[in-house]
């Protein structure tokens, strides 16, 4: 037992000291996937410094304290035949195990108040981007003149993972390329410029957070909040929600592209060409059979998380087949997609016209409502 | 006017007679009883099912998480077992076990006949049955249980269904317990204390309690006040928390862990106390450094009121706030270190032996300090910044609680079961039990300290296949730990039918640490009834 009490005491910090500086930098796979990355920002650097200070001043403190532990557990044993010692007090000792902690808590204290105002610091920022949350999926819009203003798109989990996430899907995640990971219009940003991050949300609480950008911030509906991020070098940086944001919480994915400034200046200009090409003349009349299609595309990237892919509902979420909502007058169905109700959101901006003509024609016509009614994207104007 | 007197006197003669009868027969007995050593027991049992039940809950997350992919259960029911899990484990299991002990054991320790407000103990109990009811049947409701984990921030939880005022209900029946035990215990421990047992000579589970019973009357009333206010914004049209009505969404977090902070040292300072009791006893020596470890505790609790937005270091609060509750959050680890010191002191140079209650309070003193230094690692607020929201901090807190408070409760459990029963425990299922869990809960919880700073949020049903290895590990670990206590619950049933007959002393040395130990095993159901002899009392350590 004794054996087992030394392992207990000190093989978990040593143990986890030496797995941690061999894993180093990047963020590990598998039993690999120990530590903080060291990221590719200033931040980061400077956050995984820290913690690996704290870390180590946390290892030497508990060689001593299990060292004491153990030493004490092998030699004042009873079955040694020893006789307890009396006594129970000594000032001195004690004053010193109460300072000498709390110089080792100031030497933490400084480093760590450093660090902090540095990344409190997002002024003379180059670019700025306000990114919102929404129920499940992130918003990015650019801010800055020359750098993709105007740029406004909505980021959701990509096509492939969501089919595998399903419950009962029978898809083996190992086989999805960046499971949950991944996501269909990727947060493009330019390498070297320093980019100021605005977060709110549109529903319930958010937290964006690239482990390789080094923090992580609430986006909190009707308050904005900031941070900063500077990447080194380009690549793909991915990460997720991290504030419990209901049903699909874990499915929020966000994936940063970092390009060169050339190569952004590029996706910038193709990104405005395919959002003006989207822009749909508001007039155009569209025929049933072409609003149900692409409503039902609609319907699966937007609806179907809680009303079922088949209209069927799930719990608190009602069916949209035979509804009162869907079979009954267009414009309260059409009022409640644009505002919302409750625990559903308002799409009135995630979907323009066409997609929410689309997808309130598909939802009157799809799972057996059979309604036989459908409605412009001009009407969708009037509504609003 | 002589004979009136003679016929109160006899009257009075009559009540004190009946009492000494001992317990009512039957059902009856639990339902109406006044006694402090039944009301415990009370306590304890629903304690122990509480724990099962938010043991299953757990199982049912750990089984989801055990491969990437969604196989048994959908998300939204995923998040009720998170939010219920902690709930009860909470306020069902290790708060209903702490207030076990303290009926059972605070009157023994300072030499009263029973608790001070016998009836209000009662209803205090019976509170409990009614509110985990009510809390489970929300699971049945339109819209399934909350959801918005056990922190019920808004806006989230304003999207639960019809759960939510039940839920709120819930939580006011619970604080309303809460309060009723904390005044109990203080009036008693104030007030009914045997001529010579001074503050100072206090076990110091006594004094723990006491300071836990002082934070739940500060802060249980801030809990259920920030509930209600939820409930307003969610039926009457207030904008307590919702930013399009003026409100702030902030604003909860600050009132909840205002109370969420003192409430997790409510969940840990009784653990002290316990661990403080045991150490000595098997070391064969007296705790070393008494009166340190009363301002140690005094000091923690003081500090747990001004460390609260420590929770909150990604919301964006200023600067000069992010700092300030860094600084005062890493002073707590300046009296917590001073009680491991002082455990530390207390085992060197003793004479140690190893049964079960030391072996789960050395096992204590070793993971709670695991869990204390992660605690270190997250005061600090920058690197906070990436901890926030991992399975780094559920391994850091579990490591505090599982370790921590439970284990603390085993050891109790083990420590007086024989005082309660008469009869000693098996010691070869004692150890074995030991070894089981503290083997599978180093399983279960270490590997969640790598997939958290490795990146993996908390609160997710599903997860990226890079973290899969640790996850198949944790569940592992989950799971034998969780069937390793069916052998604790057979322990304890052994020990009530039967088995070795315990001395009044049952542990070697044990009647210098405690008026307990002064008592028969198990002691008669009314006990002190004449106050403790004043040798006894200054004999003690």
């Amino acid at each position: 037992m004794k054996k087992t009490l030394q392992l207990l005491a000190g093989l978990w910090s040593v143990l986890w000291g030496v797995a941690i500086a061999e894993t180093g930098s990047g963020t590990g796979v598998g039993w690999g996937a120990l530590n903080m990355p060291a990221g590719v920002t200033p931040d980061s650097h400077d956050i995984h410094d820290l913690h690996m200070t704290i870390f180590w001043i946390c290892v030497g403190i508990g060689v001593v304290v299990y060292g004491i532990l153990v030493y004490s557990l092998i030699h004042h044993r009873k079955s040694k035949g020893v006789e307890p010692a009396k006594f129970h007090e000594n000032t001195k000792l004690e004053i010193l195990w109460t300072i000498i902690p709390f110089l080792i808590l100031i030497a933490m204290a400084i480093p760590a108040t450093k660090v902090m105002i540095k990344v409190y610091d997002t002024s003379a920022s180059d670019m700025t981007i306000k990114v919102t949350g929404y129920q499940w999926k992130w918003r990015y819009e650019y801010l800055t003149d020359g750098l993709g203003k105007g740029i406004d798109f909505f980021s959701s989990l990509d096509a492939k993972s969501n089919e595998a996430r399903q419950l009962g899907s029978k898809i083996d995640p190992t086989t999805v390329e960046h499971y949950l990971l991944n996501v269909d219009n990727p947060l493009v940003i330019p390498a070297n410029k320093k980019i100021r991050v605005l977060l709110t949300a549109a529903d319930v609480l958010h937290a964006w957070w690239v482990p390789e950008f080094g923090w992580k911030k609430d986006a909190i509906p009707g308050f904005v909040t900031d941070g900063w991020i500077n990447v080194e070098k380009p690549g793909i940086y991915r990460g997720q929600c991290a504030e419990l944001c209901g049903r699909d919480h874990g499915f929020m994915p966000i994936v940063v592209v970092v390009k060169t400034e050339e190569d952004f200046k590029k996706w910038v200009d193709g990104q405005k060409a395919k959002q003006d090409a989207g822009k749909v003349d508001p007039g155009k009349m569209f025929t049933m059979d072409e609003l149900v299609f692409k409503g039902k595309e609609v319907y699966a990237s937007n609806c179907a998380a809680c009303h079922g892919a088949e209209g069927e509902g799930m719990g608190a979420f009602p069916a949209i087949k035979g509804s009162k909502v869907a079979t009954g007058p267009l414009s309260d169905h059409v009022k409640l997609v644009l505002n919302g109700k409750a625990t559903m959101p308002a799409f009135k901006e995630q979907l323009n016209d066409v997609e929410t003509a689309a997808v309130v024609t598909y939802q009157r016509n799809g799972f057996g409502n059979n309604k036989g009614d459908s409605i412009q994207p001009a009407d969708i104007q009037a509504l609003k | 006017m002589s004979a009136t007197t003679h016929d109160e006197t006899h009257a009075h003669g009559d009540a004190h007679e009946h009492h000494d009868h001992g317990p009512a027969k039957g059902f009856m007995r639990w339902v109406t009883t006044t006694n402090h050593k039944d009301i415990g027991t009370l306590y304890l049992i629903t304690g122990l099912i509480m724990f099962f039940v938010g043991g299953a809950m757990a199982l049912v997350i750990r089984a989801e998480l055990f491969e990437p992919g969604l196989q048994y259960v959908d998300p939204h029911f995923f998040n009720q077992m998170t939010t219920l899990h902690a709930l009860i484990m909470v306020f069902g299991a290790v708060m209903p076990a702490f207030a076990g002990l303290a009926n059972w054991m605070i009157p023994m320790m300072i030499g009263a006949p029973d608790m001070a407000l016998p009836r209000m103990n009662n209803w205090s109990f019976w509170l409990l049955p009614f509110s985990f009811v009510m809390l489970a049947s929300t699971l049945f409701m339109d819209g399934g249980a909350a959801a918005a984990g056990w922190t019920l921030y808004p806006p989230l939880v304003l999207q639960t269904g019809n759960a939510l005022p039940f839920t709120v209900f819930t939580v006011h029946m619970l604080g309303m317990s809460s309060i009723m035990a904390a005044i109990n215990i203080i009036v008693t421990v104030f007030n009914m204390r045997a001529p010579g047992m001074t503050m100072m000579k206090l076990p110091l589970f006594v004094w723990t309690w006491v300071i836990t019973a002082f934070l739940l009357i500060a802060v249980m009333p801030v809990f259920a006040g920030a509930v209600t206010m939820l409930l307003t914004d969610k039926f009457f049209g207030t904008s307590f928390f919702n930013a399009a009505g003026g409100g702030d969404p902030v604003l909860y977090q600050h009132l909840f862990w205002f109370f969420g902070h003192p409430e997790v040292y409510i969940l840990i300072l009784p653990s002290f106390g316990i661990i403080s009791s045991i150490i000595p006893t098997f070391s064969r020596k007296p705790l070393f450094g008494y009166s340190s470890m009363v301002y140690a505790t005094a000091a923690i609790g003081f500090l747990s009121f001004i460390v609260w937005a420590h929770h909150q270091y990604t919301v964006g609060m200023p600067i000069a706030g992010e700092l300030y509750f860094t600084y005062a959050t890493m002073l707590i680890a300046v009296p917590t270190g001073v009680k491991v010191f002082n455990w530390l002191a207390t085992m060197w140079k003793g004479a140690m032996t190893f049964e079960t209650p030391m072996l789960f309070a050395i096992a204590f003193v070793v993971l709670f300090t695991m869990g204390g230094f992660t605690g270190v690692m997250m005061s600090i607020s920058p690197a906070d910044l990436q901890y926030h929201d991992t399975y780094f901090i559920v391994a850091h807190f579990h490591y505090v609680l599982v370790p921590g408070a439970v284990f603390a409760l085993f050891a109790a459990t083990y420590y007086w079961l024989p005082k309660w029963t008469g009869h000693m425990y098996d010691e070869r299922l004692g150890q074995l039990h030991f070894w089981l869990t503290t083997i599978s809960v180093n399983i279960c919880f270490f590997p969640q300290h790598f997939v958290g700073l490795a990146g993996m949020p908390r609160r997710i049903p599903d997860y990226a296949v890079q973290f899969a290895e640790f996850n198949a590990l944790s569940s592992v670990g989950a799971f034998v730990f969780g069937f390793s206590q069916l052998i604790f619950a057979y322990v304890i049933y052994k020990a009530i039918k039967g088995g070795e007959k315990a001395t009044s002393e049952v542990w070697e040395g044990a009647e210098a640490h405690g008026l307990e130990w002064h008592l028969p095993s198990p002691p008669p159901y009314h006990t002190w009834t004449e106050a403790p002899a004043q040798e006894i009392i200054s004999d003690l350590h």
